[in-house]
């Protein structure tokens, strides 16, 4: 049935339609955002082709470049000409592309833009490399020998595999394999054992000082600290002796590389965290290698002002600062809700503070960070110093911005959430069931903790969940209340009192904020901050489905109770 | 075998001690349990009351008024002195930095440090005036540590300078007054007529000073270029003389502007004549004003030294600066003036670290005022009996040096904390110094030691709703309608679907909206502005050509799809016409723009255009919004009792009149609490708009170029404020207005909620 346009348009579906098109719209920006974000973190660590190529550069020489392409794109051949590209063609528009081209120590830039035209005889020699090195960034070329001391132990020829490269190969595997393990070493005994020592110095001159404060410096006490710090400076020149001579070893080998511009220099191995050949690689490698990186990205430290490497601090961080919210979170919330609830009157008092509680989830979470600031950290923690820890005065041992401070602002902050959580639960638990317990016999206190809490448990459960998610994504507060873009030390080591309270700490969600935007080199960055991203919206996604699927089985459990 | 054998029930005493006791037990658990709920609960719920209280406890003191005291040593209050032996009158007072040392110079030539709360002298000197001179006028130093001099007789100036030495001697601060002759003590002459100085000024830059002075009508300019021999640090001085026009009336007071091209000077009858120095060879009278209608009784510069500040014997204190005019002229301008009508200005001191100043009035009265806030903030009559003479200002701003006409000092403490702040400086506009006209300023800091923070709320307010507003634009039309169909259009099982998945968008962390926003979308839309043009007219455009289309189909296809699956079938016709706007986007550009539309809007239309602009901020931010009023008005229309529906269904009505002209209107005030909410939520977000645009706080709609929102100003510049300054709580008092319009938005969308609730249980 043909209908006219006066009809179809007088039916009112045109605005049904319309009414359909903007769902369509909203879920298209919903799972495109999701997908971009997908697709751009999740390729990082796919290991990608190198290309090796002439090109006809600005100055009209030929050139030899290596480099990963990343992306293409048009661009208006006036633009460029404008800009003083020659260029070799009459379309109006001309094709370029991005190279990762590595080598910042020899090129000065980690990315260069190449007309995709004058790129000629574009080709993937199987011996092209990557090497990720812990400065400077990633290095793109060939090997061409690899030393231990002096002494040339292996060599590459070519550019193509061949019995003799792969050998050598092999051997330079097993080269780089070794000074890992040595770095490992180096590392641990930086960190965890000199860390230690100097948490223990640190804390004797606290000692003395608070000795001092207190009028209490007898010599005999003096001494006794003086000894002590004798015994532990001895302990770390044994350690600095140790480390002094693992250097040495970890210095023993060096790698011979050749750049595109034909260019050799010495890279030390001890200096190389993996190097691996993409083109070279088949399915299987390809696979496995994929997921040693993206383990690396889940359990490694950052490096290179967090633009390579991993970002497990902040995973760490972020996973503490939770824990830590939710122990403050939880008891309050539920017992402000109980209260509210349970046992104050109700009336208009009960009403005005429910609203209260409500509206402040509405209040934007700066306003919490403000708030955290100044109350927490200036107030709170300046009085704690003073009463406390005056020995380490000037320098604040709470009184300046910390996980403990970061925690207890988000637990303010999602206050709300769970308080409104469990008072819905609460209120949907029939009164018949508390009835029937109080006709038992049982107290109020009874029945509440018997019946009513245990039944409202999957909601309190619910509010938490959503805290914690509110809380993982949250950003403004904590800029102003604890995270720093790098924290020297977790949170938590094996130093007295284990768990240090008061220290900064790494958030994924400032971490993205940090490395995407106040990173010195944002491009290179960018790959790792999508990765950032997506993990960070897995986690929220899942804690919102979790706590979403618990709410609509607690549904319909009570529906059932309700009949 | 199952039968039943009765048993007597056993006989349960239920009062036996242990039972008693059991039971006293629990009932004292129950108590104990609702006394600590209760106090937990009360104490969880002040704790939350407890930020608005703290946020305006923060942010009182910037409106407290400011007063002054006489000063307190321990427990000694300061009271009169006369300074033992001290003859003549005084012509200038100050402290230093401590406000412990007081120094006086007198017209007698002694200059003479004292303790300024008690009047001990410490130090005297008789100034080395050559034979038969005495001193005829004072020229104040321009800042704090700076020379100043004495006019003599002969017509020559003597140049001198205060220092003071701290030490620590036995854990005890001493701070020992010293006087130095930086030009050496010989007077340089001025006036080469050998007439007496009547009035005099200086300026000492580290490559030059300048001495303007004379009697009458005739000034006299001179400035000593300085040469620092390298060997023995010895300053040589050579002098340049300007030949200045004579004034039309006779000159009572003078004052040189900073980089000494401009002398201004203050006449008899009220008048002030500008003298422009930029032609070293050519000096010009260039402007010649009328600063009062009575006399002019003092002029002084603020601090910085670009204001001069005019007091008459009216009870006015006028400010006036340079300004450029329209055809890039400076001249003299009036700024504002602060009047006391009818009492007589008699002195006004500066203050050295603010734009503020001290006035002394003939009836005794002292009023702090400051510049810029056009603050008055406190009034004292500090001499009864008597009419003040000199007022120093402490070079902290803490304390007040006064004299009197009978030679009695005092020392008085002044707390001071904001001057700076005013209702009026924080929300209108100010005529700061070195611009043109009046104007929104927030800049809070600076490189520049003298620089004066700006401090506006105006522009961040405007930037805050510029963004939350575009937001709103893209938020509004999709969240509603999407909401309307979603609720009454689609498919059961399909919402069940959509609902969480947008909703969840509500959950992603505005950092990562933010991120994409600055780094993927910002390029993007740079990009591709002809997209963002033809998708905005052709996707309704192709949905709506597309739906008509469909309803010509036979009915056998059209089935097919069951009802409320439209939406779906929407999705990859939308998807492909963005896919068509993308690829025409670049032709577009080249056919219609030059290949550039962003240049084609700066250079053609004359549109500023940023990468992160008020565009990308309206689209990101839209994005978190929307699922905030979609969610709250989806829940509003759902909740429109069914019978209502099919009531209107039954009598005729099509499924579209239904929606418009019953289901809407009951939901109504449900929509408008969810955008209510929505706008809360825009106008408080930081992240976002701290990623995706400039954050310069500009004022201009368009949207083409980026903002700063008040909370994002926060998140910038609070972890670098000091504790306790102006700057601290001015970002407090921008925490409170964001928390004070989410609380009224959210209360009222809240309490309209709640109606709505009534109105629907009696359905």
């Amino acid at each position: 049935m043909r209908i006219s346009w006066k009809q179809w348009s007088q039916s009112g579906a045109p605005w049904v339609w319309i009414n359909a098109g903007a769902v369509a719209i909203s879920l298209i920006m919903v799972l495109g955002l999701l997908g971009v974000i997908a697709v751009r973190g999740l390729g990082h660590f796919w290991p990608a082709a190198v290309m090796q190529a002439d090109y006809l550069n600005e100055a009209g020489q030929l050139e030899s470049l290596i480099g990963e392409p990343v992306s293409t794109e048009l661009v208006p051949a006036a633009r460029l000409r404008d800009a003083g590209v020659p260029l070799n063609t009459d379309k109006s528009e001309v094709s370029r592309t991005l190279l990762k081209t590595g080598n910042r120590d020899l090129f000065g830039g980690d990315f260069r833009w190449v007309i995709s035209d004058h790129l000629q005889q574009v080709r993937y020699p199987s011996l092209l490399m990557t090497l990720e090195r812990r400065e400077w960034g990633n290095f793109y070329g060939v090997p061409r020998q690899l030393l231990e001391g002096d002494k040339p132990v292996a060599s590459f020829t070519g550019t193509d595999s061949n019995p003799q490269n792969e050998q050598s190969w092999q051997l330079l595997q097993q080269h780089i394999e070794r000074s890992l393990a040595i770095h490992h070493e180096i590392v641990q005994i930086e960190k965890v054992e000199i860390g230690a020592i100097n948490a223990q110095i640190e804390r004797l001159r606290l000692q003395q000082r608070s000795l001092q404060l207190q009028g209490e410096a007898s010599p005999a006490a003096l001494a006794e600290i003086d000894v002590e710090r004798d015994q532990a400076q001895r302990a770390y020149q044994q350690l600095q002796d140790k480390l002094t001579r693992l250097y040495q070893q970890a210095n023993r080998d060096t790698l011979v590389v050749e750049a595109a511009n034909g260019k050799q220099l010495n890279i030390a191995l001890d200096k190389i965290v993996r190097a691996y050949r993409p083109n070279a690689m088949h399915l299987g490698q390809k696979i496995s290698f994929y997921a040693s990186k993206l383990w690396e990205f889940l359990s490694a430290e950052p490096r290179e002002a967090n633009t390579e490497g991993g970002i497990y601090p902040a995973i760490f961080g972020t996973v503490m600062m939770v824990i830590l919210m939710t122990l403050f979170v939880t008891p309050c919330g539920v017992i402000a809700a109980v209260y509210m609830r349970e046992y104050a009157r109700q009336g208009l008092l009960t009403r005005i503070l429910r609203i209260a509680v409500n509206n402040l989830a509405g209040v934007p979470s700066i306003v919490y960070g403000v708030f955290g600031l100044g109350f927490f950290v200036y107030f709170l923690g300046g009085s704690i110093d003073q009463l406390f820890f005056r020995a380490a005065l000037p320098s604040p041992t709470f009184g300046t911005p910390g996980l403990l401070w970061a925690s207890l602002t988000l637990a303010l902050l999602t206050l709300p959430v769970v308080i409104v959580a469990t008072e819905e639960g609460l209120s949907r638990i029939p009164r018949s069931v508390r009835e029937g317990s109080l006709a038992l016999g049982a107290t109020k206190w009874e029945t509440l903790w018997r019946v009513v809490l245990p039944m409202a448990s999957p909601a309190m459960m619910t509010g938490v969940i959503l805290a914690v998610a509110r809380a993982a994504g949250e950003v403004a507060p904590l800029m102003l209340v604890g995270v720093v873009k790098l924290a020297p030390s977790l949170p938590v080591d094996g130093n007295f009192p284990y768990v240090h309270l008061d220290q900064k700490f790494m958030h994924l969600g400032f971490h993205i904020y940090d490395v995407g935007f106040q990173s010195p080199n944002v491009e290179a960055a960018r790959p790792l901050v999508y990765a950032t991203a997506l993990l960070l919206v897995i986690v929220i996604a899942l804690l919102n489905f979790a706590a979403v699927s618990i709410r609509n089985h607690l549904r319909e459990k009570y529906r059932a109770l309700e009949i | 075998m199952n039968a039943r054998v009765p048993v007597d029930a056993p006989e349960l005493d239920f009062d036996t001690p242990a039972l008693r006791r059991h039971r006293r037990i629990r009932a004292l658990k129950d108590r104990l349990a609702s006394g600590m709920i209760g106090i937990g609960g009360i104490s969880v719920i002040v704790a939350v009351l407890l930020i608005c209280v703290y946020l305006i406890y923060e942010v009182l003191p910037l409106f407290e008024r400011a007063s002054i005291r006489p000063w307190q040593t321990g427990q000694q209050l300061s009271s009169a002195y006369v300074l033992a032996d001290v003859k003549g009158s005084p012509l200038y007072i100050t402290t230093e930095e401590q406000a412990e040392i007081g120094m006086e110079v007198t017209d007698t030539g002694e200059v003479v440090f004292f303790n300024a709360a008690s009047g001990k002298i410490v130090q005297r000197h008789a100034l080395p005036l050559p034979a038969n001179t005495h001193i005829t006028s004072f020229a104040q130093p321009a800042a704090r540590g700076d020379t100043f001099a004495v006019g003599l007789s002969d017509g020559s100036a003597l140049v001198l300078r205060d220092d003071y030495q701290v030490t620590y001697p036995n854990d005890q601060r001493l701070i020992t007054p010293l006087l130095s002759f930086p030009f050496g003590d010989t007077p340089l002459q001025v006036q080469s007529d050998g007439q007496p100085l009547n009035y005099l000024a200086l300026r000492d830059s580290d490559d030059a000073l300048m001495l303007v002075g004379g009697h009458d009508a005739n000034l006299a300019a001179v400035r000593f270029d300085k040469q620092t021999n390298l060997l023995t640090n010895e300053v040589s001085l050579t002098p340049t003389r300007f030949s200045l026009p004579q004034s039309n009336h006779r000159v009572q007071q003078v004052l040189i502007l900073p980089g000494m091209q401009w002398i201004v000077a203050g006449e008899e009858n009220g008048g002030l004549s500008v003298f422009d120095l930029r032609k070293a060879d050519k000096p010009i009278l260039s402007e010649q004003l009328s600063a009062s209608k009575g006399d002019i009784t003092i002029m002084t510069l603020l601090l910085g030294g670009q204001s001069v500040l005019v007091g008459d014997d009216q009870g006015t204190v006028s400010q006036w600066f340079l300004v450029r005019g329209e055809k890039k002229e400076w001249h003299l301008q009036r700024i504002r003036a602060f009047s006391r009508q009818g009492y007589k200005v008699d002195w006004i001191a500066p203050e050295q670290g603010r734009k503020g100043f001290a006035v002394a009035y003939d009836d005794g009265m002292v009023s702090l005022y400051n510049a810029t806030a056009e603050t008055n903030s406190v009034n004292r009559r500090l001499f009864e009996q008597s009419e003040p003479l000199l007022l120093g200002y402490a070079p902290r701003g803490n304390a007040l040096l006064t004299v009197n006409s009978q030679h009695q000092l005092q020392l008085w403490a002044v707390d001071n904390e904001h001057p700076e702040v005013s209702w009026r400086s924080l929300w209108g506009k100010v005529w700061y110094e070195g611009y043109d006209h009046p104007d929104y300023i927030w800049q809070s800091s600076s490189a520049a030691n003298d620089f004066e923070p700006k401090f506006s709320l105006t522009p961040l307010a405007f930037g805050t709703l510029k963004a939350a507003l575009y937001a709103m634009l893209l938020a509004t039309p999709l969240a509603i309608c999407g909401a309307i169909y979603t609720a009454y259009f689609m498919a059961g099982g399909l919402r069940r679907k959509v609902k969480p998945l947008i909703e969840l968008m509500e959950a992603l962390p505005t950092v990562i909206l933010g991120f994409f926003a600055g780094l993927f979308l910002a390029p993007f839309v740079e990009g591709h502005l002809p997209f963002i043009a033809m998708a905005l007219v052709l996707i309704p455009v192709g949905v709506l050509l597309f739906a008509f289309a469909w309803a010509q189909l036979p009915g056998a296809i059209r089935h097919r799809l069951p009802e409320g699956f439209d939406a779906l079938l929407l999705v990859p016709l939308i998807l492909l016409l963005g896919w068509l706007c993308l690829s025409l986007s670049e032709p577009v550009e080249l056919a219609l723009f030059g290949g550039d539309a962003r240049a084609f809007l700066t250079n053609q239309l004359g549109i500023d255009f940023d990468q992160r602009n008020a565009l990308v901020v309206g689209l990101a931010m839209g994005f978190a919004v929307i699922p905030t009023i979609f969610s709250i008005t989806e829940d509003a229309i759902f909740g429109v009792p069914r019978s209502l529906t099919y009531g209107s269904l039954a009598l005729g009505a099509t499924p579209w009149q239904t929606l418009v002209r019953v289901v809407l209107p009951t939901a109504s005030p449900g929509i408008f609490s969810a955008l209510m909410i929505g706008l809360g939520r825009a106008v408080g977000e930081t992240m976002i708009v701290l990623m995706a645009t400039g954050n310069t706080p500009i004022m201009d709609a368009n949207i083409f170029e980026g903002m700063r929102t008040l909370a994002a100003n926060i998140a910038v510049e609070m972890p670098e404020s000091e504790v306790g300054s102006s700057h601290f709580r001015i970002l407090f008092l921008a925490a409170l207005v964001l928390f004070a319009f989410t609380f009224v938005m959210n209360t009222g969308a809240e309490l309209i909620r709640q109606r709505l609730r009534k109105k629907y249980g009696s359905l």
